[in-house]
């Protein structure tokens, strides 16, 4: 039997592992500490809902995706990507926003690989502050960025509104964003702009690219704007009017 | 102590366009030859996943690995240059086909003006028109005498396209005939017609249909899937080296490649060239090459940085403007576009190909008068159809914000209603720009990076905001409405992506005081060493760069050719 047969089968485990990721998250927002406690389970644990007594079992057949889960950040650090992302392109009339995409999930994955170390980019030292024209000259990796970016807006969520990024209303959130975008933020670590720059390339990066890589879901970013994916060929098309195909993925040219 | 390999005739250092080029010619006419690549090979089939914006497009999977090795860059002398920590400005290329795998495929040849710049510019305006520390000069060659050898290097691609009127006599007709026209692009010819220019089809290197070459070689004609820069094509359509000159100099049975091979000296004794000296990325083994003939074929950085860690050629010296090797770096002015919303019309803009477009060079070279003018050249202006993929092509009208309900709102509205008139500005040299190596900077093996001096002058910000003038007037014939068009051109900076094109380091000419190598690509200095490549451009023109380095790269195999039977210098 395969591992993942072994998973999909609906088993006593399952109710186990709901029971273990409370648990989990009870012991996260103690441990957390300094931070303020009620804001980290306040939206770690749905509000105004009961839990479920247990989960239903799944069915055998039920289509689950097992890539939606963490490989980089911590629940905290997802639940801000979240609802950072959703800001930058948020749900509207044209169809979803970031977070129902999967823009969070697909930066996660990111960060964990290759770009996330800069694997691919010059980092040997000396450091020096350049011009502008010179392009990023700091020593910190994109993960180390997003680790302290990410704190940064739950810091500054704190000082101005007392209350944790997620939790702000989505005007809040637009005024925290705009305060980074604009370095009006003051940070001594990482440039708050280099920052903002860097989670919106990545929004659009996972609103865009292939859903091989976890965001795009369902290929619904690309719907949204009409584009066909990955198709073999448009010599049919070329000289035509407009044309709207039913989108393809990677997953469909193997 | 490095291991000595036996000799070759012939030893080539990089397997790009110049080196698959050399390497065919070369073998064709019995010599044996060993081509070095630094990079993996590479094959067809690699590319069954090509339409992966993000993996090519974004993380630049067929690139150089900067981690290795990057080039550094300073504006001027009076700043520390420091490493293009991440790609921007421009791609490098590395593995098998070089560059030549991920180019979009626009074959241009160079105007006859670009040969005889500095004389032709003079006699028509004087010499006062040539600004104080513009180092621009005759190439050493004539638009007539490479004419033969851009026609071998279009029969070899086999390139798609129709005749310019406004560009040098051509022998024959293009081998394949133009490429498909979109509506937009007929909206272009049209609107042009109506200004009184002279629009024609880019030439390109994307079939049109299904060709064989004089070499025999077959290729399946352009899908126009959209993928084609920063992409490898899954087709074979678009010509690159690995389709087509590589394994004709295969099929000799005399040519050798070795990937993974990084050549880090060229060894030299008494002025002659005794071979190279490369490291095996696989063992990192130091290993000797030796040779009676040494070409090196990399891409502008590798040529130029080569001869400096080899001390080969007087190294440039911007002071007093002596020495030639890094001189005249010159790069592209491509910010001069301009982008037309189109409201109640939406275009396949998802569909393309690398070099489908229709151009035109009313305001390319000295096509028109520049009396009035505080610039001289000027640049090739298209509307090209490449295939506006969706992570990088989100374009919204001015005053937009760049994120949050408005911007998601308009970049959707118009993701297939915006169409762009874009010029590819020339770059005059300035004895101020330069290629050295930087003080500080190294890479994997500890020896140092180029250094690029350069920056924007008064010519590229009088050229780009004409050259935008002139695209917005074409869109706004064409129905486009809140157009945008470039304010100022700012500073030269490194971190936009702009053009792939840069060139000078090694340049040619016609005496051994003012350029490296003469005519047939061979160093003054050293006369069984050749150096290929856009390096050899002692300016650069409002074109893309490899039709021409095609031609040269053709003109010099038969120096090559040459030389190997009478042993001296050819000039």
């Amino acid at each position: 039997m395969s591992e993942q047969e072994q998973q999909s089968k609906p088993s006593k485990s399952d109710q186990g592992q709901t029971m273990s990721r409370r648990k989990f998250l009870t012991n996260s927002g103690y441990a957390v500490g300094g931070v303020v406690l009620g804001g980290v389970l306040g939206y770690l644990l749905p509000k105004g809902k009961k839990q479920p007594a247990a989960q239903p079992a799944p069915q055998p057949n039920e289509n689950r995706n097992f890539n939606e889960a963490l490989m980089f950040f911590n629940q905290e650090q997802y639940m801000i990507t979240q609802a950072a992302v959703e800001r930058i392109f948020p749900a509207d009339d044209n169809g979803p926003g970031a977070k129902e995409l999967g823009a969070a999930f697909f930066i996660d994955h990111q960060l964990a690989g290759d770009w996330g170390f800069n694997a691919r980019d010059y980092m040997q030292p000396p450091f020096y502050v350049g011009e502008k024209t010179q392009g990023y000259q700091g020593r910190l990796r994109r993960r180390e960025i997003f680790y302290i970016g990410l704190r940064e807006l739950q810091n500054y969520s704190q000082t101005k509104y007392k209350k944790d990024f997620p939790s702000l209303t989505p005007e809040e959130q637009d005024a925290v964003l705009t305060a980074f975008q604009n370095d009006d933020v003051k940070l001594s670590t990482i440039s708050a702009s280099g920052f903002f720059n860097l989670l919106r390339s990545s929004t659009l990066e996972g609103v865009y690219s292939d859903p091989l890589y976890g965001g795009n879901k369902d290929m619904k970013g690309w719907v949204m704007r009409e584009y066909p994916g990955n198709q073999m060929s448009y010599t049919n098309v070329i000289e035509q009017k407009f044309t709207v195909m039913q989108p393809k993925s990677l997953r469909d040219h193997l | 102590m490095a291991k000595k390999l036996p000799k070759t005739d012939v030893v080539i250092i990089g397997v790009g366009w110049a080196g698959g080029i050399i390497a065919s010619e070369l073998t064709k006419k019995g010599l044996s030859v060993v081509g070095l690549e630094r990079g993996k090979e590479r094959v067809t089939e690699d590319y069954y996943m090509a339409h992966d914006e993000l993996r090519y497009a974004l993380r630049y999977d067929l690139m150089q690995d900067l981690s290795k090795e990057t080039i550094t860059f300073r504006s001027n002398e009076k700043v520390r240059a420091l490493p293009m920590r991440s790609y921007g400005s421009f791609l490098l290329g590395e593995g098998l086909g070089g560059a030549g795998v991920h180019w979009n495929g626009q074959t241009f040849r160079f105007l006859p003006y670009d040969f005889k710049i500095r004389s032709m510019t003079i006699d028509r305006y004087g010499k006062d028109k040539i600004p104080p520390g513009m180092t621009i000069q005759d190439w050493g060659i004539t638009y007539d005498e490479l004419e033969p050898f851009f026609d071998k290097f279009e029969k070899t691609t086999g390139i798609s396209g129709e005749e310019n009127p406004m560009a040098g006599k051509r022998s024959n007709a293009y081998p394949t005939p133009p490429m498909l026209h979109t509506p937009s692009m007929k909206m272009f010819t049209e609107a042009a017609n109506k200004l009184k220019l002279h629009p024609y089809t880019v030439p390109s290197a994307n079939l049109s249909e299904n060709y064989t070459n004089p070499d025999g070689i077959s290729r399946a004609a352009c899908q126009y899937c959209g993928y084609c820069e920063r992409f490898g094509c899954e087709y074979g359509a678009k010509a690159d080296p690995v389709v087509t000159v590589i394994p004709v100099a295969k099929k000799t049975g005399k040519f050798e490649i070795r990937t993974l091979s990084y050549v880090r000296r060229i060894l030299h004794k008494g002025g002659k060239a005794t071979g190279v000296m490369y490291t095996d990325l696989t063992t990192g083994e130091e290993i000797e090459q030796p040779a009676d003939i040494v070409v090196s074929t990399g891409y502008v950085f590798n040529n130029t940085r080569l001869m400096l860690l080899s001390k080969i050629g007087k190294p440039y010296d911007s002071a007093s403007g002596t020495g030639v090797i890094g001189k005249n770096y010159a790069y592209q002015v491509i910010k001069g576009t301009a982008a037309g919303f189109f409201e109640d019309q939406k275009f396949n803009l998802y569909a393309g190909a690398g070099s489908l477009g229709v151009s035109l060079d009313d305001y390319n070279g000295d096509n028109f008068d520049h009396s009035d003018l505080k610039f001289i050249h000027g640049g090739n202006i298209a509307h090209t159809m490449t295939g506006q993929r969706p992570i990088q092509n989100n374009p919204v009208p001015e005053g937009t914000p760049i994120w949050g309900k408005d911007f998601k709102a308009k970049s959707l509205k118009y993701a297939n209603s915006v169409l762009t008139v874009g010029s590819q500005g020339s770059s005059m040299p300035f004895r101020h720009h330069y290629l050295d190596l930087d003080p500080t900077y190294k890479d994997q093996f500890g020896d140092p990076l180029i250094r690029i001096t350069f920056d924007f002058e008064d010519q590229d910000r009088e050229l780009a905001r004409y050259l935008s003038d002139r695209c917005g007037e074409i869109v706004k014939e064409m129905g486009g409405q809140n157009i945008l068009k470039l304010k100022e051109l700012g500073p030269y900076e490194i971190t936009t992506y702009q053009s792939t094109h840069n060139t000078g380091g090694v340049i040619m000419g016609e005496n051994p005081g003012n350029s490296a190598i003469n005519n047939h690509m061979q160093m003054w200095d050293m006369e069984n060493l050749f150096v290929i490549g856009a390096s050899a451009f002692p300016h650069n023109s409002g074109y893309n760069p490899t039709g021409t380095i095609g031609a040269l790269a053709y003109r010099a195999a038969d120096g090559i050719v040459e030389y190997s039977k009478k042993g001296k210098l050819l000039v």
